[in-house]
């Protein structure tokens, strides 16, 4: 794996607030990497500092090749990344075009590769319609749409994106979710800051849960199946309470919760765990109807973490 | 430094100023107010009571009226640099800019030329109108054409441009501690009151001839020195981003 992003042990402390705390990571190139976390879990401060806005208090990384606190390295690196943070910040009374251009120049791009890099993008972003109109008469959506070009307009090789579906109606929401997936497409490394899990599961290749500390990294599929609570529901004919209390015997003071015909059974290990589950049950008179496993959510997973506070194992 | 860096910044800032009324109205309306309020002062109310030798009488309040142009420098520039600093704090613009491949000195430097080069071209805009009807007025009574002459030239060349630095750096300072334009403007505003005093200093007693000139801009020389250390330590990346308010 060629990695993109390299850290080891990322600190960042504000006075007496640690707001990164000893951050180990990688993102391979062509990765689309998800930085989950609650507000103020550190993933803008991890952005800054990754992208060199901001120094680190300890610990070291390597972006894009650049070695991060390095002052030599800075420029070359804000060269080769873009940005798009949380806060657009565009110029509102310029044309998408103005914004486009003068972010160009600023990356020291040839005039024409910078004409066409910003038709291609106003094109793909479908803008270009509107690249003579003031920013300022734009939607939410459009305006984020245009963020986005305007920290591509000098193809960077690494793309961080700090929320950029946060405070977006649903429907301006799915446009920006969209123009991920279409970067997803064209193999970029983007690094995606979100606290929308659905997001992170439909965009990202990997994600890591970060609240202050790295808690844990890995597939969407791989988190759900580790750390996600396994549980077995059996719909009954009729759910009593000594039916519960029948597969909690079994089991050893399992929880086990009745929600209506549906007796939801923790699990510790479901293959050995099931057959006892239906056995109890119908020793104890219960008539079962139905017995699945659903598989947990990203959701549960991330909340899980997120609130315990549990590293992964 | 890269100067064409600062410069695509400069370019950049000076066009969103153009769409900007209370910023043009200001560029445009000092040459006028100054270049055309003085002459006409000069003709309707001064020069018909100057007396007989109206060269003499006249030359120490031509030198006074001369230093409006080092005060225009001073106020006309800090609506601008507010604007350009707090604005863009305001707009959020300011994060995707410093995560550009420019370094601060650069932006600083951009930034500050854009409010410099409006301001010095507004200032000699309205001493050219002002030296012409002045020397229109005065040839005669005078004998001479009073303009150019060594005191302008110091004014024009060196006190109003080191003015207008100090007048930009300071709204730089201002601007890292507050939080909307009106009071950065309101703060930086307060910058052009010591060339008041000092205006009134020259009605009264001093002399505001080349070399009294120099003097006066030896010490804004110095204060410009002091802010420019001062606004280079609160224009820094990191500070913009983790402590501006």
């Amino acid at each position: 794996m060629k990695e993109m992003i390299h850290t080891e042990g990322l600190t960042r402390v504000f006075r007496n607030l640690t707001a990164v705390d000893k951050v180990s990571l990688d993102v391979a190139v062509g990765e689309v990497f998800g930085f989950l976390g609650p507000n103020g879990a550190g993933k803008t401060t991890t952005v800054r500092m990754l992208s060199g806005l901001i120094s680190t208090t300890s610990g070291s990384a390597v972006v894009a090749g650049c070695e991060i606190g390095n002052e030599a390295d800075a420029l070359r690196l804000r060269q080769q990344i873009g940005i798009l943070p949380e806060n657009v910040g565009l110029y509102e009374g310029s044309t998408p075009y103005q914004n486009l251009e003068y972010f160009g120049r600023l990356h020291r791009m040839d005039a024409p590769v910078l004409r066409s890099n910003i038709k291609r993008l106003l094109r793909m972003m479908d803008l270009w319609e509107k690249k003579d109109a003031p920013v300022e008469t734009f939607s939410k959506g459009m305006k984020q749409k245009l963020a986005i070009a305007r920290a591509l307009v000098h193809d960077p090789i690494l793309l961080f994106l700090d929320e950029p579906t946060a405070n977006l109606d649903p429907e301006a929401a799915k446009m920006v979710r969209e123009t991920l997936l279409e970067l997803r497409k064209q193999k970029r490394t983007i690094f995606l800051n979100t606290h929308n899990l659905d997001e992170a599961q439909r965009v990202c290749d990997r994600v890591g849960i970060l609240r202050t500390r790295l808690l844990t990294v890995g597939t969407p599929e791989d988190l759900e199946s580790k750390l996600g609570r396994r549980r077995v529901v059996v719909r009954l004919e009729r759910t009593t309470e000594e039916l519960a209390a029948a597969v909690r015997n079994r089991l050893g003071s399992r929880p086990v919760e009745i929600a209506g015909d549906r007796l939801l059974i923790e699990v510790k290990d479901a293959d050995r765990e099931i057959p006892e589950i239906a056995e109890a049950l119908v020793a104890a008179g219960g008539r079962i109807r139905d017995l699945s496993q659903p598989t947990a959510s990203l959701e549960e997973v991330y909340l899980k973490l997120v609130h315990e506070g549990a590293s992964a194992p | 430094m890269r100067i064409s860096q600062a410069w695509i910044v400069a370019r950049h800032d000076m066009g969103v100023f153009r769409q900007k009324f209370g910023i043009l109205i200001g560029l445009i309306a000092f040459p006028i107010g100054v270049g055309f309020g003085f002459p006409l002062l000069v003709a309707y109310l001064i020069l018909p009571h100057a007396g007989p030798d109206p060269s003499t009488s006249l030359s120490g309040l031509l030198d006074a009226f001369s230093f409006w142009f080092v005060i225009g420098a001073a106020s006309l520039p800090t609506s601008i640099a507010s604007y350009s600093i707090v604005g863009e704090k305001l707009s959020k613009s300011l994060e995707p800019l410093l995560s550009t491949p420019t370094t601060d000195g650069e932006i600083l430097l951009g930034k500050s030329l854009a409010a410099l080069l409006p301001t010095l071209l507004g200032v000699w805009a309205g001493s050219v109108v002002f030296q012409v009807l002045i020397d229109l007025e005065t040839r005669g009574p005078f004998g001479y054409l009073y303009y150019p002459n060594p005191q302008m030239a110091v004014v024009l060349f060196v006190a109003a441009p080191l003015a207008a630095l100090l007048a930009i750096e300071a709204a730089v300072v201002i601007s890292s501690r507050v939080t909307d334009i009106r009071s950065a403007q309101q703060y930086a505003g307060l910058i052009f009151l010591p060339f008041i005093f000092l205006y009134v200093v020259a009605e009264v007693r001093l002399t505001l001839d080349a070399t009294n000139l120099l003097y006066i801009s030896a010490g804004l020389a110095g204060v410009v020195l002091v802010l420019f250390f001062a606004s280079t330590r609160a224009f820094r990346r990191e500070e913009i981003l983790t402590r501006w308010k």
